[in-house]
């Protein structure tokens, strides 16, 4: 039997792919997998090097504002000298002073509430858009997607418009006579909610949509069949089904969520306590590189755990075929 | 017409004009947009009975299945289980089980749960379901797979936990929309034993949608033939074969030959048609074909003899070359041009090792069969 395939499958290639041939399939295939992994060591590895040194430098007047600076000139023996200057300080600070981590606590709070927001809002309107019919989808998708031709910044800036005591709501509520005083929402955390939830909607609905979409209808004909209300079909199989687009949805909106600072300094008035604006803060208002550099390094340690949830979520859906 | 019973047992409430039927569709309609999927359809099926949905595709046996189902409310006419009319019960409260065509089993469930399912759904104890499932994992031969997940199953496997499940809840009614499509043929035969076996068994009503006319003939009580939302037909499988309604269940079921012509004479149930060419046939069970009416007399390849010479005392008598010859070992297939250009098939069982009276390609051929070898269709 093998000879058998053995001899057949010599006999659909007659002349064996020189070596030559081969060594060239052999690079293009490698190839298209480095490309990348070039692509993160470009754009994320190196530059997260950097960061990382300059965490563990010290502040000083200077262009750039911070020692030491590694320069080639100097020869291997001021190179080591320089090296024994580096050390952990930046990241002793950020434990002493509790605004750091209040900063934290309070980044990934916010960004959980409205990820949990996000996924309430975002959820239904996927449903719809994956039961609607057919000829209406890409319309729909096209809709969510709009928003994004319009500058995020602008954007941010309309729903200050909205949500300030003078704004557009408060004006709205006050001549329906549903309020008399007007909602003290801009410079809340209520309008961070507002504003994050807006922003990364689509990020929350795509994912869900695709796996909604994709989830055969009959699976839940199947469970009426069986029993089900249309309501425990819905949360025995459609929600189960929908998971992993919950998961990506989630860490969508949540990851650049809790690094986020435009919305925050914007929305959320001085007194809110996020981390991207200390970052922001430390970066441009204190000129101190390495310490900005520190919040930076340990913001993206913290945001591993989530990524990799999301990685795992992903792999386990697509060992399932779906 | 003579009565050609049934051959399988003696199940026969659609004779019995006392016994109620269980399953009614009353003058049932469905149109999706502008299109009539099932046209004003009326069909009885009856308590413990095996009946069968023949029809090609698109021909409306999934969408009669939904709507018994519940997935789909007709547009006119009303659908009765047990003298209830179902309109407006929604799926979840009919006593009906239904295997998908599609099989839609849970992918994020084990083989175990899938099964499970309906079961937890009733409220049934946890130790019952257990114990059903192991039964019925048992029934469909899959034991050693009740912790796999569905996309871990062959095709063939899947399509037995799709049944099992529908069976687990004991419904009342099953029903199976091409339950066996996926199978190989060995499998597939012995699947529908098994699946016969089972509606003994359990004194369940199958309805069953297939387009795999040996299928429904080997399973099913009775048939109902479907054509673009009609009823052509609906008979036991014999009488299906046997006595066809039309040129179109003629067709459909088995192969035949038609000879077209109009009735010359009507006498009694005899009736003498004559052909296009003017050949005279003579034929019996004429039924309630008149004279001067342009009727096909359907004859099965199996009832027409051939051989060399004309055969002594048959009436219908006509000649031809061999023009085709297929020996198929337990019988030989002969495809006979007559005269008149027609193509006649015939088969002969080969009952003895030798045969007297050899034909070969090209050779000069008479066909040959009784008055009541077919049936006259006037449809
Ligand atoms: N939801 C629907 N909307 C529009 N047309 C439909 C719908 N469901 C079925 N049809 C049409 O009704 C006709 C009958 O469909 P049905 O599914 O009952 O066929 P079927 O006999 O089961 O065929 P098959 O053997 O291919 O499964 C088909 O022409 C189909 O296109
Ligand atoms: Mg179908």
């Amino acid at each position: 039997m093998a000879e058998a395939t053995a001899s057949l499958s010599s006999a659909a290639q007659p002349a064996a792919p020189s070596f030559g041939d081969r060594m060239f399939q052999a690079l293009t295939s490698r190839l298209v997998i480095i490309v990348p992994y070039l692509w993160l060591l470009l754009f994320f590895l190196i530059p997260f090097v950097i960061v990382f040194r300059i965490s563990l430098s010290q502040t000083a007047i200077a262009m750039p504002p911070y020692t030491p600076v590694f320069s080639l000139q100097d020869g291997l023996a001021a190179f080591f000298d320089q090296l024994r200057e580096l050390n952990f300080d930046n990241y002793v600070w950020l434990t002493e002073d509790p605004l750091y981590f209040n900063a934290y606590v309070s980044s990934v709070w916010i960004a959980a509430v409205s990820t949990f927001f996000a996924l309430l809002v975002g959820y239904p309107v996927a449903y719809g858009m994956a039961r609607a019919p057919a000829a209406w989808r890409p319309t729909l998708l096209m809709l969510v997607i709009l928003p994004f031709w319009t500058s995020f910044l602008i954007r941010v800036y309309a729903w200050m418009g909205i949500l300030k005591p003078e704004g557009l709501l408060n004006q709205l509520l006050l001549s329906l006579n549903v309020i008399d005083t007007p909602l003290l929402i801009m410079n809340t955390h209520t309008a961070i909610f507002i504003g994050i939830v807006y922003s990364y909607l689509p990020f929350m609905i795509l994912p869900l949509y695709s796996a909604l979409e994709k989830m055969d209808y009959s699976l839940i004909e199947a469970a009426q069949d069986l029993g089900c209300t249309p309501i425990s079909a819905f949360w025995k199989i459609t929600f189960p089904l929908s998971l992993p687009g919950v998961i990506a949805g989630c860490m969508l909106v949540f990851i650049p969520a809790v690094g986020e600072f435009v919305i925050p300094d914007l929305l959320g008035g001085s007194q809110t306590l996020m981390i991207g604006k200390t970052l922001w803060n430390e970066f441009f208002a204190n000129r101190d590189w390495p310490v900005s550099s520190a919040v930076a390094v340990i913001l993206l340690l913290l945001l591993i755990v989530p990524i990799m949830i999301f990685q795992f979520a992903q792999a386990r859906a697509q060992e399932q075929g779906r | 017409m003579k009565s050609l019973g049934s051959i399988r047992r003696s199940f026969a409430p659609w004779n019995d004009p006392s016994a109620k039927p269980y399953i009614s569709f009353e003058n049932v309609t469905k149109v999706f947009g502008d299109f009539t999927a099932v046209d004003n359809l009326t069909l009885h099926i009856y308590e413990r009975e095996f009946f069968a949905l023949l029809g090609g595709s698109g021909s409306g046996k999934s969408t009669l299945l939904r709507m018994l189902a519940g997935f789909d409310e007709p547009t006119k006419g009303r659908i009765l289980l047990d003298g209830q009319d179902l309109r407006g019960i929604p799926p979840y409260k009919r006593p009906l089980n239904m295997m998908f065509q599609s099989y839609a089993l849970f992918p994020h469930m084990t083989v175990e749960s899938n099964i499970g399912f309906g079961l937890k759904q009733e409220g049934v104890p946890k130790a019952e379901i257990e114990a059903r499932v192991a039964e019925m994992l048992k029934l469909v031969k899959l034991e050693q797979f009740g912790k796999r997940k569905p996309h871990q199953l062959s095709g063939g496997q899947r399509q037995r936990v799709a049944l099992a499940r529908a069976v687990a809840k004991r419904p009342k009614v099953l029903l199976l929309d091409e339950p066996l499509g996926a199978l190989d043929k060995k499998l597939r035969e012995e699947t529908q034993f098994e699946l016969m076996d089972l509606q003994q068994s359990l004194g369940l009503t199958f309805v069953i949608v297939t387009h795999d006319q040996e299928e429904a003939m080997t399973m099913a009580d009775r048939i109902a033939i479907l054509d673009k939302g009609n009823l052509m037909q609906v008979a036991t499988p014999a009488e299906i074969y046997e006595a066809p309604a039309s040129r179109f269940v003629a067709n459909f079921v088995g192969n035949v030959n038609m000879f077209e012509g109009t009735v010359a004479a009507r006498e009694a149930a005899t009736a003498r048609i004559t052909g296009a060419s003017g050949a005279q046939i003579l034929v019996e069970n004429a039924g309630d074909a008149a004279a001067g009416n342009t009727v096909a007399f359907a004859v099965r390849p199996e009832k027409i003899k051939v051989s060399s010479k004309r055969p002594e005392g048959t009436v219908n008598a006509m000649q031809g070359e061999v023009y085709d010859l297929a020996y198929l070992g337990d019988m030989t297939v002969y495809h006979v041009r007559l005269d008149d250009g027609q193509v006649v098939k015939a088969s002969a069982l080969n009952s003895s090792r030798v045969t007297d009276d050899p034909l070969t390609w090209n050779d000069r051929a008479w066909i040959s069969f009784q008055p009541d070898a077919g049936v006259v269709l006037t449809r």
